[in-house]
């Protein structure tokens, strides 16, 4: 992989006094191909991010569309197919582009720094994975324009209105293999990196939490991304090759379907929250300036959820028709999560306690999410319960709870690992002052935006549907509002990180007082292209 | 860089994974029989009902605890027509589904138009019996000499009172007049409301 080529344009200096045998690792290829075919953990870290933010924004803009729509009553801007087909890629684009390459990016980053280690384990494979997504994104974008337009099947893709779609179901189904592939050997080389290549003494109760919870929604990835594959497979055959996996005329059963897919679609809801937990675990005790509290039962608890999730999944379908005893049993499983998920949120509170808490925007933005995510979680109680669930089912309130998880649970965990990271990444502090400006205005916006459509959904607004009943127009207006508000704050983050990486001053190599895992007490910021090619002294 | 055992073993776990992820995307295939058997032995939400499929249909909401003799009576007012039941009397259990015939035959030497206006003994029993096909829902011609049979189909609601044990149906044809033919029908097809 080297050239001769010594290519320091990158900014980065090495001089940091890190225990690195310096012959020839640090050269890296020039331009596109250094891209292309980097096998570098940082680089595909790094391209991960920024796919992840660019999807972030072709999410965002058919989430504005949804918006505009919802304005006002009545059919102004799109036609409702247009509107199905919007609803249904942003649901895909922001779950499967956005926020999971986010986290996979987070991973390659920092599992291989955290855990002593040179590289992931399988760094070619590694880049095979990151460039499965591209494709996959564009396929999910050409499907706006295949005849017919997008299919507007929802991102759940229930069966069967996706056996009748048009030719974009096709390039769906396809992306969404695509993106299976992709999250699969993402999956599999973070296990094989965390298992196999720790650094000699750091134990698995160790590791940083951030790793843990990796490791726990790798095996989540491995277990159920197949089961999708396996659902979207049969929609195509359904389609296309005579079987009849959910046509009734042929003796098939749409709801076998959604059994199926919320089989995959519940521990998917984990593998989106479970690294926002490690990422949360990770800042909360930099600016508490205390080692988090109870970390083994962290780690307990996340796993615990973990194995709850595969048991739960019909509580996203209670009106499809199931016997009373199953209906208890889901309630009662689901609101069983409740429990591990306490511990978490205690162990959080607790880390605080009696800390000597600065609340720098990392800082703030885990807070928003500890706060936000809990109210998600309440939300999610109250969804739990059969006969709630019944009135509520495919409201506004069911998008309210999903996008307090999705939205203040996982971006705004997401932000905080950023604002939390770039400085070891880059080298340069971002600006303090820009960084708040951002977690206000996204904390402010979230909140118009989504919390009133709490009460649109009690009110009994159905989602998914483009036009609405008067009594709805003010909370909607609101709504909207708050979502361009959101939408533009954005665009603020992208200017902060910019800058930071183009002038922003120098980092040190321990920015934060409190920061203990090892890229910050090993490694120089930024931290250097090859790190620890000789496994670090671990006490 | 990597050392070789670390590889071996990395190696290792990549095939164990891989066939790992291959057995769960197996595992999605296994639910399409399992999901059968299951609604099969537990009887939820079985689109393929092995009574559905050998032709029974079972109807729950017969009341099978109790017994009504429906009985028919046949008038036909001022017009020359035979007309009378082919059964007089039938016993059936509330909530069943009966059909029954009449015969009807012009004895005169013109087509005559005539309805059949039903009534019923006890008179409060009206609105229990729920007819699903009636000759009574239209207009008969009947050709000089011609005659024909005419099915009547009902259910009797479980809701009809206890002391009711027995129904009379009674029909009496009155001659349309010329001005009235409408709806008219030769053989007396009519799928329509109770009535």
């Amino acid at each position: 992989m080297s050239t001769a080529t010594h290519d320091h344009a990158h900014g980065h200096s090495h001089d940091g006094g890190h225990a690195h045998d310096d012959h020839a690792h640090d050269h890296k290829p020039y331009g596109m191909m250094r891209w292309l075919g980097s096998t570098n953990h940082k680089d595909i870290g790094t391209m991960y991010l920024w796919f992840s933010f660019t999807m972030f924004l072709v999410g965002g803009v058919m989430a504005l569309i949804i918006r505009a729509e919802l304005f006002q009553p009545g059919l102004q801007i799109v036609r409702p197919e247009f509107f199905n087909s919007m609803t249904t890629y942003h649901g895909l684009i922001m779950v499967f582009g956005a926020i999971m390459p986010a986290f996979v990016g987070f991973a390659n980053w920092l599992i291989p720094m955290q855990i002593g280690a040179p590289d992931m384990a399988f760094p070619r494979m590694n880049n095979l994975s990151f460039w499965l997504l591209p494709p996959a994104a564009m396929l999910l974008i050409a499907a706006q324009f295949a005849p017919g337009g997008g299919a507007g099947v929802g991102w759940t893709m229930y069966a069967p209105l996706t056996t009748q779609a048009g030719p974009a179901m096709d390039l769906t189904i396809f992306a969404v293999h695509i993106l299976g592939m992709s999250s699969i050997m993402g999956s599999i080389n973070i296990i094989t990196t965390i298992l196999n290549m720790r650094a000699p003494g750091m134990t698995l109760m160790k590791m940083p939490l951030f790793c843990w919870t990796w490791l726990i929604t790798a095996y989540l990835l491995v277990a159920s991304m197949p089961v999708l594959a396996g659902a979207v497979t049969m929609t195509l055959t359904d389609r296309h090759f005579g079987t009849n996996f959910f046509n009734a005329a042929g003796g098939g059963d749409p709801v076998l379907y959604q059994h199926i897919f919320w089989f995959f679609g519940h521990p998917e809801v984990y593998i989106i929250a479970i690294p926002a937990f490690g990422v949360v675990s990770q800042v909360i005790p930099a600016f508490s300036r205390k080692p988090l509290f109870g970390y083994a039962s962290m780690v307990y608890a996340t796993a615990s959820i973990a194995i709850l999730s595969f048991m739960v999944w019909a509580h996203h379908m209670y009106t499809v028709g199931m016997p009373v005893e199953a209906q208890l049993y889901f309630m009662y499983a689901t609101t069983l999560i409740a429990i591990p998920t306490g511990v978490k949120v205690f162990n959080w509170v607790a880390t605080m306690w009696k800390g000597s808490l600065t609340f720098e925007t990392p800082m703030l933005f885990a807070l928003g999410f500890l706060f936000l995510f809990s109210l998600g979680g309440f939300t999610g109680l109250v969804l739990s319960i059969v006969p709630v669930d019944v009135q509520l089912h495919d409201t506004y309130y069911v998008v309210a709870h999903f996008h307090y998880v999705m939205v203040a649970g996982a971006l705004f965990s997401a932000f905080a690992g950023i604002y939390f990271w770039l400085p070891k990444w880059t080298g340069r502090m971002y600006n303090e002052t820009l960084g708040k400006w951002h977690f206000w205005l996204s904390l402010i916006f979230f909140n118009v935006t989504f919390f009133v459509q709490h009460f649109l959904g009690l009110a009994g607004m159905p989602r998914r549907v483009p036009d609405y009943a008067l009594q709805f127009a003010e909370f909607n207006m609101i709504s909207s509002i708050g979502a361009f508000g959101f939408g533009l704050s954005q665009l603020l983050f992208l200017y902060v990180v910019v800058k930071c990486i183009t002038s922003g001053e120098k980092a040190e190599q321990k920015q934060w007082e409190g920061a203990d895992s090892l890229e910050w007490t090993h490694l120089p910021s930024p931290a250097p292209y090859h790190s620890f090619v000789t496994p670090p002294a671990l006490k | 860089m990597i050392q070789v055992k670390t590889r071996l073993i990395n190696r290792q776990m990549c095939m164990r994974l891989s066939v790992f992820a291959l057995v769960m995307f197996g595992f999605g295939y296994a639910m399409v029989p399992y999901y059968k058997k299951f609604c099969e032995v537990t009887g939820i939400n079985n689109l393929l009902q092995p009574s559905l499929s050998k032709g029974e249909v079972s109807n729950t909401q017969i009341d099978k605890s109790r017994w009504v003799t429906m009985e028919f009576d046949a008038n036909a007012h001022g017009m020359p027509w035979q007309f009378g039941p082919i059964q007089r009397s039938v016993r059936v259990h509330p909530g069943e589904m009966i059909q029954v015939a009449f015969e009807i035959k012009n004895t005169g030497n013109s087509t005559l138009v005539g309805q059949a206006i039903p009534s019923y003994g006890p008179k409060h029993s009206a609105a229990f019996v729920k007819k699903l096909e009636c000759f009574c829902f239209k207009q008969q011609v009947l050709a000089a000499g011609e005659s024909r049979q005419m099915p009547v189909q009902f259910v009797i609601d479980p809701a009809l009172p206890a002391s009711v044990n027995t129904v009379t149906l009674s029909y009496t044809f009155f001659e349309v007049p010329a001005a009235d033919k409408k709806n008219v029908s030769a053989p007396a097809v009519a799928a329509g409301s109770a009535g």
